[in-house]
C-alpha cells in the first residue's frame, strides 16, 4: 500500500465517521462541529485528485462560511433555553423512506463506478489547475462567470431582506 | 515527492501531534485532585447560574451572510488574480463589472439599514417616576 492510499484512507475514515457523527448524534451542535470534519476530509479528498482550486474553494466556503451559518442558525434558534436542543423521534416511515433513499443512491453510486472505464490523467506535480481555470473563466465562460454576481446580488439581497423582515 | 498540499498535510499532521502530545504528557504528568471548587465554572467564587446557552441576536446572522457572499467572491478572486497579467485590462474590466454588481447588493443592504447594529433600547425609569410625589409622601409622613 503505498503512501497515497495510506492518505486517501485516513481522510475516508475521516470523512465517514464524521459523517456518521452528523447522522446519528442527538445533540445538534455536536453534529455541526462534526460536520467541519465532513467537510475537511472532503476538501482533503480534492486535493489527493489535484484539485486544488476546489479543495481551496470547499475550505473557504464551505469550513469558512457556510458551517459558520449553521452554526449561527443553530444559536439563533429561539426555543433553547433550558433545553437541550435534541433531534426529535423519527417514526417508522422516516425510516423506510431514509433506508430507500440510501439504497438508491449506494446503488447508482455502484453502478456508476461499474460501468465507467476509469482512465486516470497523469499527474504532473507542478501543474496546477488555476491557470487554466482562470483563464476559462475571463474567456470562454467570461457570460457565466458574470451572472454569477448577478447570482451572488440576488443571495445578497434577498438573504437580508428574509433575515431581517420583522 | 511531496507535493505543495503534501506539505500541507504534514504540516497538519504535525500539529495534532504537537498538540496531543502536549496534552497527553501534562495528562500523565500532573496530580489529579478534582474538588466541588476547582471544578465549577469560575473559580473567582462567582455562583453561575442559568444555562449557558443563550439566544444570538440576529444581526450577526445577517453579517454571516454578507461575509458568505462576499467570501465566494474572494473565492473566484484566485483564479482571476493568476491570470490578470496575461489577460490585463480585459480581466481587470470583466472584475470591474463584477464588483460593481455585488456593490449595488451592499449598497442596497446598507442603504436599507440592514447592516446597521442593532443596539438595545433599555427603557431608563424617569426620575419622576422613582421620586414619590410630594403631596403623598406628606400624607405618608403624617399617618406614620
Amino acid at each position: 500500500m503505498g503512501l497515497e492510499s495510506i492518505v486517501f484512507y485516513l481522510f475516508a475514515v475521516i470523512v465517514v465517521a464524521s459523517a456518521l457523527v452528523v447522522v446519528l448524534s442527538k445533540k445538534i451542535m455536536y453534529a455541526a462541529f462534526s460536520l467541519l470534519f465532513t467537510l475537511f476530509g472532503i476538501a482533503g479528498m480534492y486535493a489527493m485528485l489535484m484539485a486544488d482550486f476546489i479543495a481551496v474553494a470547499q475550505i473557504m466556503i464551505y469550513v469558512g462560511g457556510i458551517l459558520v451559518l449553521i452554526v449561527f442558525g443553530v444559536m439563533l434558534t429561539t426555543k433553547i433555553t433550558g433545553v437541550d436542543v435534541k433531534t426529535g423521534p423519527t417514526g417508522k416511515l422516516n425510516y423506510i423512506a431514509g433506508g430507500l433513499l440510501a439504497v438508491m443512491v449506494a446503488g447508482s453510486l455502484a453502478w456508476l463506478y461499474t460501468s465507467n472505464s476509469w482512465i486516470s490523467a497523469p499527474v504532473n506535480e507542478t501543474n496546477t489547475s488555476i491557470n487554466a481555470v482562470g483563464n476559462l473563466l475571463l474567456t470562454e465562460y467570461l457570460l457565466a462567470f458574470e451572472v454569477g454576481s448577478v447570482l451572488l446580488l440576488i443571495a445578497l439581497i434577498g438573504a437580508a431582506l428574509i433575515a431581517r423582515r420583522k | 515527492m511531496l507535493t505543495d498540499f503534501g506539505i500541507i498535510l504534514l504540516f497538519l499532521i504535525i500539529s495534532v501531534l504537537f498538540v496531543g502530545a502536549g496534552l497527553v504528557t501534562a495528562a500523565l504528568l500532573r496530580p489529579s485532585r478534582p474538588n466541588p471548587v476547582k471544578n465549577s465554572t469560575y473559580e473567582c467564587g462567582e455562583h453561575p447560574w442559568g444555562g449557558s446557552w443563550v439566544r444570538f441576536n440576529p444581526r450577526f446572522y445577517v453579517i454571516a451572510l454578507v461575509f458568505l457572499v462576499f467570501d465566494v467572491e474572494l473565492v473566484l478572486l484566485f483564479p482571476w488574480a493568476v491570470v490578470f497579467k496575461d489577460l490585463g485590462w480585459f480581466a481587470f474590466l470583466a472584475m470591474l463589472v463584477f464588483f460593481a454588481v455585488l456593490v449595488v447588493g451592499l449598497a442596497y443592504d446598507w442603504a436599507k439599514g440592514y447592516l446597521e447594529w442593532d443596539k438595545p433600547s433599555p427603557q431608563t425609569p424617569k426620575l419622576e417616576d422613582l421620586v414619590l410625589p410630594k403631596k403623598i409622601f406628606h400624607k405618608q409622613q403624617k399617618d406614620s
